[in-house]
């Protein structure tokens, strides 16, 4: 796994997002949890988004930075304010209300 | 070789080592401290002294045993943490700046975390793993963990996590305590003690007769032997203290010295040499009746061996006491400059019963007296139950006598009929002295009788307890004429009364004397008398005799002469 996502946040477009997906080794939840990461980005945010891989197993200190206790978690650093979503993100509904992508593109 | 798993456990227990806790007393009812390398449960209320345990825990291990600590808090952050404890003599900040302490906070908003799928606490486990790491920390506490079922949801999740935490702080050797809220039903609101099999400690604070009163238990401490009964504790300026019980016991050496009881008197009617060393002594008497300066002389004495004294006072304060006391002629402020007699005065209720004698088992172990003064102990029953104070009180006795401490306790009664001195610990008492007051001819007088004395012949007399300006002494009681006691002015009319009889007496005997010895001269007279009587009779008798001895010569020869005359033939 890399420890950046891909893709680069485009300037002078929408809320760019900034997403951090904390890890603890290549598990098969943190696999998961980054695939559907991956997708769901794709599907919503395409070409304003970047995810930053954490794994906390080659950098323990960071744990303390962003409060982590649960692995997989996924901190959304921008836009404010900082929001948190645990699990493998299998449940896309969910990941979509916890980074605010889901009011925002009923609206729409 | 072949060891059943029976076998094995019993040799684990006995070779279970202990991780001290540096908290007074906690060592000697968990008989040594915490189970070392194990996590122990500490349940409590909100406020029962969780927290406070804890961290003297670490701070402990950090400046005693060279054992450094983590303490991860999801309640407070470092900042808090450092303050509240500076309150307690505890520097938070030197310790995290020399390693020896390393603060966590782990903040928990539920508010901000959604839920999605599948996930552990990995992340947990590597943060408190870097912080153990980071500064070789053996000693860790989680305060409290609970806060994590405030952050998660599913509870599934959680619990199985938990699980796995502790068998990985137990993989980890390091001594942990992990806290809980005390829950309705159960030790933990979320049945901590499910996964912390090892040792479990229970913290309470409770209200009685408006007084909190902290109590700790151990509940179960697997493989040691540990104290059982509820154990008051004491939250301080320097940290907690844990009374323990059963540490007392009747193994005290009973010593054979003598020590007076600074009323020469006294002395003589316990067996003529005072109390034995390390005895308890209890002074009963209502109001007034002396007991306060009874146990004056008392100290005095002491300082005056230069013995240090130790006078707990629950009614007076110390200088009102030094000023009473020095109307009867005891000087306590020399001894107080000298360092030999410390007095401290306290509002029994000021503090439950368990604090006082916290309180008070600091102060003698700090000053470490050979005789303690408590006037009166009967103060401290207002402080509980009748059965709290008879169980505490008995822990005090013992504790001194576990010293060797002479102590002399002064127990107010509500009236002489009142037979029982103060919750019946006359009986806890080696020498049991009474005060009594007996009225009689319009006035109060003060008696004093030695109710028991273990282990000494002492008499069993009544005498009057005078208190003079040059203080208490003992004199004799008169029985009266019917058989009542007299004291005070009825004893003095009694002596003079006694006086004057010894008078008229002695008149009286003197003027038969002077009459014996005239009747004696007068027959001397008689005598004389009677003898020259008797010389008269005895030459009168001679006289006779010689006359009629001369007629018979004069007789014999006119015979003769008229034969010689007749010229008759004489029968020659």
């Amino acid at each position: 796994m890399d420890e950046e996502g891909a893709e680069t946040v485009q300037p002078g477009t929408r809320k760019a997002y900034v997403l951090r997906l904390y890890v603890a080794g290549q598990t098969r939840k943190s696999l998961a949890a980054f695939a559907n990461l991956k997708r769901i980005c794709e599907e919503h945010l395409q070409g304003r988004y970047r995810i930053e891989v954490i794994d906390l197993l080659e950098n323990p200190q960071l744990a303390k930075g962003d409060q982590i206790l649960a692995i997989p978690t996924l901190v959304r650093q921008l836009p404010p304010p900082l929001k948190k979503i645990i699990g493998d993100l299998s449940n896309t509904e969910k990941v979509l209300v916890g980074l605010d992508l889901r009011p925002a593109e009923q609206i729409n | 070789m072949l060891m059943t798993e029976a076998n094995t456990a019993h040799v684990d227990s006995a070779h279970l080592e202990k991780s001290p806790t540096g908290i007074n007393g906690l060592d000697e009812i968990t008989d040594g401290g915490l189970p070392k390398g194990r996590p122990t449960l500490i349940a409590g209320g909100a406020g029962s002294g969780k927290t406070l345990i804890s961290m003297q825990f670490l701070a402990q291990g950090a400046l005693r045993y060279d054992e450094p600590g983590v303490f991860v808090a999801f309640e407070e952050n470092a900042q808090e943490l450092t303050k509240n404890f500076a309150s307690l003599g505890i520097d938070l900040e030197d310790l995290t700046a020399r390693k020896k302490i390393l603060i966590d906070y782990i903040y928990i908003d539920s508010s901000e975390i959604e839920e999605t799928g599948e996930y552990d606490l990995e992340g947990l486990f590597i943060r408190l793993g870097s912080a153990i790491d980071s500064i070789g920390a053996k000693r860790v506490v989680l305060d409290t963990i609970e806060v994590l079922f405030a952050g998660f949801k599913n509870y599934a999740i959680l619990r199985s996590e938990l699980r796995r935490l502790f068998r990985w702080l137990k993989s980890k050797g390091v001594t942990a305590i992990v806290t809980g809220e005390r829950g309705d039903d159960t030790l933990t609101r979320f049945g901590l003690e499910e996964y912390v099999a090892d040792c479990v400690i229970l913290l309470d604070n409770r209200m009685v007769n408006q007084i909190a009163t902290r109590r700790l238990r151990i509940v179960k401490y697997r493989g040691s032997k540990h104290g059982t009964n509820e154990y008051p504790f004491l939250i301080e300026e320097d940290g907690i203290s844990v009374l323990p019980i059963t540490s007392l016991g009747l193994e005290h050496i009973a010593s054979l010295e003598r020590i007076p009881s600074g009323i020469e008197r006294l002395d003589i009617m316990l067996g003529g040499k005072g109390y034995f060393r390390g005895s308890s002594i209890l002074v009963s008497g209502t109001a007034g009746s002396g007991k306060t300066s009874f146990a004056a002389h008392f100290a005095d004495a002491a300082c005056r061996r230069h013995e240090r004294c130790l006078y707990f006072a629950f009614e007076e304060s110390p200088s009102q006491i030094s000023r009473n006391m020095s109307s009867i002629g005891i000087d306590f402020n020399s001894h107080i400059d000298a360092g030999l007699l410390q007095i401290h005065s306290s509002r029994p209720m000021a503090h439950g019963l368990e604090m006082h004698l916290l309180e008070m088992r600091k102060i003698i172990e700090k000053f470490q007296p050979e005789v303690v003064v408590i006037d009166p102990i009967s103060n401290l029953t207002n402080v509980g139950t009748e059965n709290d104070v008879k169980f505490m009180l008995t822990r005090l006795i013992d504790y001194l006598k576990t010293r060797g401490i002479t102590t002399l306790s002064t127990s107010l009664m509500d009236s002489e009929a009142d037979g029982q001195a103060g919750q019946g610990i006359s009986s806890l008492m080696d020498t049991w002295i009474r005060l009594r007051m007996f009225e009689n001819g319009n006035e109060r007088n003060r008696g004093i009788t030695v109710v028991k004395s273990r282990g000494m012949a002492h008499s069993n007399q009544i005498r009057e307890f005078l208190i003079t300006d040059h203080g208490a002494t003992l004199t004799d009681v008169y029985l009266g004429r019917t058989g009542g006691l007299l004291m005070g002015s009825s004893r003095a009319a009694e002596e003079a009364r006694e006086e004057a009889e010894t008078l008229v007496q002695q008149q009286e005997n003197e003027r038969r004397r002077r009459e014996l010895e005239n009747r004696l001269r007068s027959l001397d007279a008689q005598i004389a008398a009677l003898r020259s009587e008797f010389e008269t009779e005895e030459k009168e008798l001679g006289k006779i005799i010689r006359e009629e001895a001369l007629n018979r010569e004069a007789i014999a020869r006119s015979r003769a002469d008229m034969a010689h005359l007749r010229k008759a033939d004489e029968l020659l």
